[in-house]
């Protein structure tokens, strides 16, 4: 298992305490939030093109 | 009395396209899927103790049609212990029973990853300019549904009507973190921007036997898998399919709490009955900023939050007095209670501090950064566009894929794990002995079930292997077993009789 993964293991950090839970969330959060903006020009160039058509055009069977 | 161990699965169907081609045909597009990705020869599946019809509450069904059963679709067995199939128009992935939350997150994430390499599989059997793509999601956007099933191990002795009491407010309120969001609404239900729920526009009944339609909160199929005098399985058909590891563990891990809890009796020390549980659904899907309250049958109105907390005190008092060696041992249980208990305080000061962990909070933001980039209205279609392509399970095409990439999701387990997990069955059940059967003697395996083995040793008649024991068949069982033959007329004779897989 990597180092940077053990880390993200939710267990052993909530267990240091009520101020740690209550930091990494919040912290995760409003990073995501501030970071998101470089990430949209990368996803751009992902999406699929002609997006009305692309959606109107997903129609699946109900399941079950 | 001790609650039963909370075996459990999850079973997805996959939304699924079939582009470039004049005449998309979905059933073709799944049997591609599957059909590209078993290698070897398929498993069929014994179908001898498939009983959907069957209902919980102990009468027949009246006018309520079962399931069908599509004996003549795609069907394979694979040799880490699940079940990959055609399913009406759809792929569907059941992961193999695990017997914890973190376990089945690992198993759920390893079927994301076999519908990965089944579509670059079928593109070889496809003519140029034909892809199939899939998505883990639960709607078209247009009122068609298809689900994301859980299933629990539960002790046949509790009475059903018990379970429903408290099951019906715990569905309409553990949305709030196992939701994976959605733009609009569907099936009549009213206008909204942004929900937190895949599903809850399409639940209609309180309690029954449909899943197509009229969907009930809680679904009354009886059909155990399992030796039926001690046994349920829970079959839960309001979840949403998540792509975020927390959202899956959280789902899987509170529920099995909560049903050992109610298992054990005499906890409940409250009456948490919702008035009007299928509107209050909506309701509480239909505000993501948690504030819509809903109306208790002791009286009184409260928040989902507020239900949910209720439901978390009662969970720890549980824990504390009975233990949560059932749910997965008593260190992941407390994980869970930890992680849930982050999760409702997170909630409560402001949902944005749960991205990266809940799929409706994850999606919301994303589409929030485009909605304030470009100001969209949020009917445009570029929003649906990215909710749906949210879900796309293409690697380099899913945006929930590229957030993982970008370092703003959280992952609970490894990719290593994963990867493992989508060749090798969990050691803790019975999928250990099932799906290593498979791994030696594909061949020899004539049919399975999630509760037999049929194998042809060579000789008439074929022998039937029934494993009635969930959690028996583990690693721990019958490893020993598998070190000491070689051939599967080996094995049916050193099962000292082949009733049951010791």
């Amino acid at each position: 298992m990597a180092e940077r993964e053990r880390k993200q293991k939710p267990a052993p950090r909530e267990r240091e305490g009520e101020a740690a839970e209550v930091a990494a969330p919040a912290k995760a959060g409003e990073a995501l939030k501030e970071d998101l903006d470089d990430l949209l020009d990368e996803i751009d160039s992902v999406l699929e093109e002609n997006a009305e058509e692309f959606v109107r055009s997903y129609v699946q069977k109900g399941g079950e | 009395m001790v609650a039963v161990p909370k075996i459990a699965g999850i079973e997805t169907e996959y939304g699924v396209s079939l582009r470039g081609a004049a005449d998309p045909n979905p059933v073709l597009a799944s049997s591609l899927l599957i059909n590209g990705f078993v290698e070897q020869r398929r498993i069929g599946w014994d179908f001898e103790d498939e009983s959907p019809g069957r209902d919980a509450r102990g009468y027949a069904r009246d006018g309520a049609q079962p399931p069908e059963v599509e004996t003549h679709l795609v069907n394979a067995v694979l040799t880490n212990g699940a079940r990959y199939y055609v399913d009406h128009a759809h792929p569907e992935y059941s992961t193999p029973e695990c017997s914890d939350a973190l376990e089945l997150v690992v198993a759920d994430k390893a079927g994301e990853r076999i519908l990965a390499r089944s579509m670059q599989a079928a593109r070889r059997l496809l003519p140029e300019g034909q892809e199939i793509v899939v998505y883990k999601n639960n709607s078209d956007g247009k009122g068609n549904s298809y689900g994301c099933h859980e299933n629990y191990l539960v002790d046949r002795s509790v009475p059903f009507a018990a379970l429903v009491r408290t099951l019906l407010p715990w569905f309409v309120t553990r949305q709030i973190f196992c939701g994976a969001g959605k733009v609009g609404s569907e099936n009549g239900a009213g206008p909204v921007d942004y929900q937190i729920s895949q599903r809850a526009d399409f639940f209609e009944e309180e309690v029954g036997l449909e899943t197509t339609l009229k969907r009930p909160i809680v679904n009354t199929r009886d059909e155990p898998h399992a030796d039926p005098q001690k046994y349920r399985r829970l079959h839960v058909i309001v979840g949403d399919a998540n792509l975020c590891e927390v959202a899956t563990f959280l789902k899987v891990g509170t529920t099995a709490i909560v049903l050992a809890m109610l298992e054990d009796g005499g906890f409940v020390d409250k009456d948490l009955s919702i008035t009007g549980p299928v509107a209050a659904m909506r309701a509480v899907s239909h505000d993501p900023s948690l504030r819509a309250t809903v109306e208790l049958v002791d009286g009184g109105r409260c928040t989902a939050l507020e239900l949910q907390w209720e439901f978390l005190r009662l969970a720890r008092k549980y824990a504390d007095e009975s233990g949560l060696e059932g749910c997965g041992g008593e260190l992941l249980g407390r994980q869970v209670l930890e992680r849930w208990e982050a999760v409702l305080g997170g909630l409560e000061r402001d949902p944005v501090h749960l991205a990266g962990q809940l799929d409706w909070v994850t999606k919301r933001q994303l589409l929030d950064a485009y909605v304030s980039r470009d100001d969209l209205a949020w009917d445009d279609p570029k929003l649906s566009l990215l909710d749906l392509q949210y879900h796309d399970v293409r690697p380099d095409r899913s945006l929930y894929e590229r957030l993982v990439r970008a370092g703003k999701v959280e992952r609970m387990v490894t990719e290593a794990e994963v990867l493992r997990a989508v060749a090798e069955p969990p050691a803790t059940t019975r999928a250990y002995f099932r799906g290593t059967c498979l791994a030696r003697w594909a061949d020899a395996v004539v049919a399975a079930n999630w509760d037999s083995l049929i194998l042809d040793v060579g000789s008439d008649p074929l022998r039937r292997i029934p494993m009635m024991e969930p959690t028996r068949g583990s690693k721990g069982h019958v490893e020993h077993l598998f070190e000491d033959v070689t051939t599967p007329g080996q094995l049916v004779d050193r099962l000292s009789a082949p009733q049951e897989v010791e």
